[in-house]
């Protein structure tokens, strides 16, 4: 009987955890976990101990009191009654403002900059670099510093467009004006109005707005049919009817029909007492810190167009020129197409960023959510931890959101490998 | 097991040395420094003069206290605090003492957790504007933008006022007393509110502070004085009395001229004696040494004395003593007893 032994079974021993590699770096992994979650929980025990003993323990309750304070920028109905969670929603609101507004500008300008810096054209090329190095390479602080400045010290006072021969006047058929506390312009206003619509009973949305929105949305709808009817019947006989006019007629006619329906007409700002009255008031804080952000991060929008442009090789280029296609087209029909994928996940970080830096709004007193929350509630409550707990979480929901939207739309316009 | 133990051990010892850090003045001592807050430049209250040294009114108290603790009135690390930052500052240990015109209020007493430790100036809010306004009362404001600075008790009061008058107003929030003052006088508000020395203390920087006007009303109660965290009453109590030696000193005509002359000997009145040390243990009961109120007296005179220098009328802030005077002229400084 021959003996073949089997090789004994290894039992187990705990040294294998070290000592074999088929275990090692599981050991390793636990140990840095196990450490890693020691040491949060010492911060946070820590952390919760010293509020304790200091007589603050964690509570959000101080939301719901009154804030006190009045805030001069609000998408909302606010007064200093309210509490300090409705003073966020302000702050939140006035931040997105910024956001939106900065993106949409920063993106314009930035896609022009970047294009006319590969310009042939030596001059406009050499003032677009000039451009993008002065901005990108000075803290964007500065830069709202410095336009909030310029908008203080060079424009008139409200009190320069008084009497008879006033030192200032206004614009376009006195309709707008533009002095040093803000920029006053006319406003839409409706001789009859529809009233308010009631979200949550939280805020409210007027109702004119959501008429024309909702005409507007139909009429690009239907405008869209008219033009895949028209890409149908080229399809089928090559010939491309005329439809623009008629486009023109379904979005133009309905807006103006539901206009003259509610009788609007523009409200003109006026000078009366201390301030302008009536139009909209778009404050010098708002519009420095929009400027400044849009023209900083533009500076970065522009090389990252310029980036993507070069990217695409110079056959393509030459190839759809070969086809007969004219310069214009060939950037917006094979160029830009393919330079959008690269262009598109540097822009998400861009525009990250600027959301990001509008939370420098406090150094020209715009009442941001860092402003509002992260400023004057804290202070007056005291509840520093709870308050930039809460507007990390903000500020990371706001990135997030972004993100996802950019992503998704990322993921449109890849393109489709095969 | 065993690993465990030593883990958790650390975790308590972390724990201790964390919550310990109580005894302010030991780490006072030990760091050979004070930690004071003050403002980012006010003149009279705290502004660096020509050789770029912190001097003013609110500055003479952080000295005083490092005097009274250290035996040295320059052993100060001064730190500038904005209306929005002092009180995380001092919250979190960055500094030992704020005096920075910071109004006592229950709120901040109590759900704030800091001790105020008196008063060095009783104040109220006024509001000030361009005299080519032609505004002579504050309820003529209807409509008008305010200059504020955010994270003061002044924003609170102006919401209240315009309230309670049922007139509008615009705030323009503002992180300086500079950068208000620049808002100011470029005319991007048509007023500007704080504390009325602190109003007259800006006006006196300007170019031509005579186009500018104080309006008489005064709408609140602004008791300025330092503070210090909760949680240490015997750091408190040093704090506290420093400032109660100085008042004591003016009312009982200690000035830094006569002063070494006074403590060398005891003198016949016996709370002098007291104050200064040369009877009975008062600085061993404080933890201090029994000359600490001498120091803090040399340091920059009695109240009156840093009233005088700084912000009384000689000077360009140009305050009179008013509700600050000594009890005895009217006033309501009023130090308790040395006993």
């Amino acid at each position: 009987m021959s003996t073949i032994s089997n090789s004994p079974k290894a039992e187990f021993r705990l040294s294998m955890l070290i000592y074999d590699t088929r275990y090692r770096s599981m050991t390793i992994q636990v140990v840095a976990l196990m450490a890693f979650m020691l040491m949060a929980a010492w911060i946070i025990n820590n952390t919760a101990q010293n509020l304790a003993d200091l007589g603050k323990p964690i509570q959000f309750g101080f939301l719901t009191e009154s804030a006190q304070y009045d805030i001069n920028q609000s998408l909302i109905e606010y007064d200093n009654q309210d509490s300090h969670l409705r003073a966020s929603v302000v702050g939140l609101l006035n931040t997105l403002l910024v956001a939106v507004l900065g993106c949409a500008l920063a993106t314009v300008l930035g896609v022009l900059i970047g294009v006319l810096r590969l310009s042939t054209n030596w001059l406009v090329a050499r003032i677009m670099t000039v451009y993008v190095e002065m901005f990108r390479n000075v803290p964007v602080l500065l830069w709202i510093v410095f336009v909030m400045a310029i908008l203080i010290e060079s424009l008139p006072q409200p009190r320069a467009f008084r009497g008879e021969n006033p030192e200032a006047s206004m614009l376009f058929g006195d309709s707008v004006a533009l002095t040093n506390r803000g920029f006053y312009i006319p406003e839409p206003l409706f001789s009859r109005p529809l009233g308010d619509l009631s979200v949550l009973g939280a805020f409210n949305v007027s109702l004119e707005f959501l008429v024309i929105v909702a005409v507007l949305v139909v009429s690009f709808f239907v405008s869209g049919v008219i033009r895949k009817r028209a890409d149908r019947i080229q399809n089928e006989t090559g010939i491309r009817p005329t439809t623009w006019y008629l486009r023109l007629v379904v979005i133009v006619l309905p807006v103006l029909a539901v206009l003259i329906a509610l009788g609007f007409h523009v409200g003109k700002p006026e000078l009366k007492g201390f301030n302008f009255q009536g139009g909209i008031h778009m404050r010098t804080s708002l519009i420095a810190l929009w400027l400044a952000l849009s023209f900083y991060t533009a500076a970065f929008i522009a090389e990252i167009v310029r980036g993507g442009i070069l990217a695409i090789s110079r056959g393509q280029s030459e190839a759809a020129a070969a086809l007969g296609l004219r310069p214009k087209r060939i950037m917006s029909l094979v160029i830009l197409p393919q330079a959008m994928r690269v262009i598109i996940p540097p822009l998400i970080s861009q525009y990250l960023n600027l959301t990001k830096n509008s939370s420098l709004a406090i150094a020209v007193g715009y009442m941001d959510i860092t402003g509002t929350l992260g400023g004057i509630t804290m202070n007056q409550t005291g509840r520093e931890l709870e308050c930039v707990l809460l507007l990390m979480l903000v500020y990371l929901t706001i990135s997030l959101i972004i993100s996802l939207v950019m992503n998704w739309y990322n993921d449109r316009v890849k393109l489709v490998e095969r | 097991m065993k690993k465990s133990v030593i883990l958790g051990a650390l975790t308590v010892a972390g724990l201790l040395a964390g919550a310990a850090g109580a005894a302010t003045l030991d780490d006072v001592k030990a760091r050979g420094k004070l930690n004071c807050g003050i403002n980012t430049g006010l003149v009279g209250f705290a502004a660096p003069d020509a050789n770029g040294e912190w001097s003013g009114f609110d500055v003479a108290y952080c000295r005083a206290l490092a005097g009274a603790v250290l035996g040295d009135p320059s052993a100060i690390e001064f730190v500038s605090l904005t209306g929005k930052t002092r009180f995380t500052a001092l919250a979190s240990g960055e500094i030992d003492a704020l005096s920075r015109n910071t109004t006592w209020t229950l709120t901040r007493d109590v759900d704030l957790k800091f001790t105020f430790v008196g008063v060095n100036y009783y104040d109220g809010q006024g509001f000030m504007v361009p005299k080519a306004l032609g505004v002579t009362s504050a309820k003529e404001l209807d409509g008008a933008t305010v200059c504020i600075q955010t994270g003061t008790t002044t924003e609170l009061n102006l919401a209240d006022f315009f309230r309670t008058n049922n007139i509008s107003y615009e705030p323009v929030p503002i992180e300086t007393n500079a950068e208000a003052q620049q808002q100011f006088l470029a005319g991007a508000c048509d007023v500007y509110t704080t504390d009325a020395s602190g109003l007259a203390a800006t006006r006196a920087t300007f170019e031509n502070p005579g186009d500018y006007a104080i309006l008489p009303e005064i709408i609140s109660k602004e008791p300025l004085g330092p503070l210090v965290r909760h949680g240490d009453d015997g750091w408190a109590d040093i704090a506290r009395w420093t400032l109660n030696a100085l008042i004591a000193a003016e009312e009982l005509g200690v000035t830094s001229a006569n002063i070494d002359e006074m403590a060398a000997a005891p003198t016949s009145n016996p709370e002098i004696n007291r104050l200064l040390g040369t009877e009975g243990n008062m600085g061993e009961m404080l933890g201090l040494p029994a000359d600490w109120a001498v120091k803090a007296i040399k340091a920059g005179g009695n109240y009156g004395e840093i009233f005088e220098k700084y912000i009384g009328e000689t000077t360009p802030v140009g305050l009179a003593r008013g509700l600050n005077a000594q009890w005895t002229n009217g006033g309501l400084m009023y130090a308790p007893p040395f006993r």
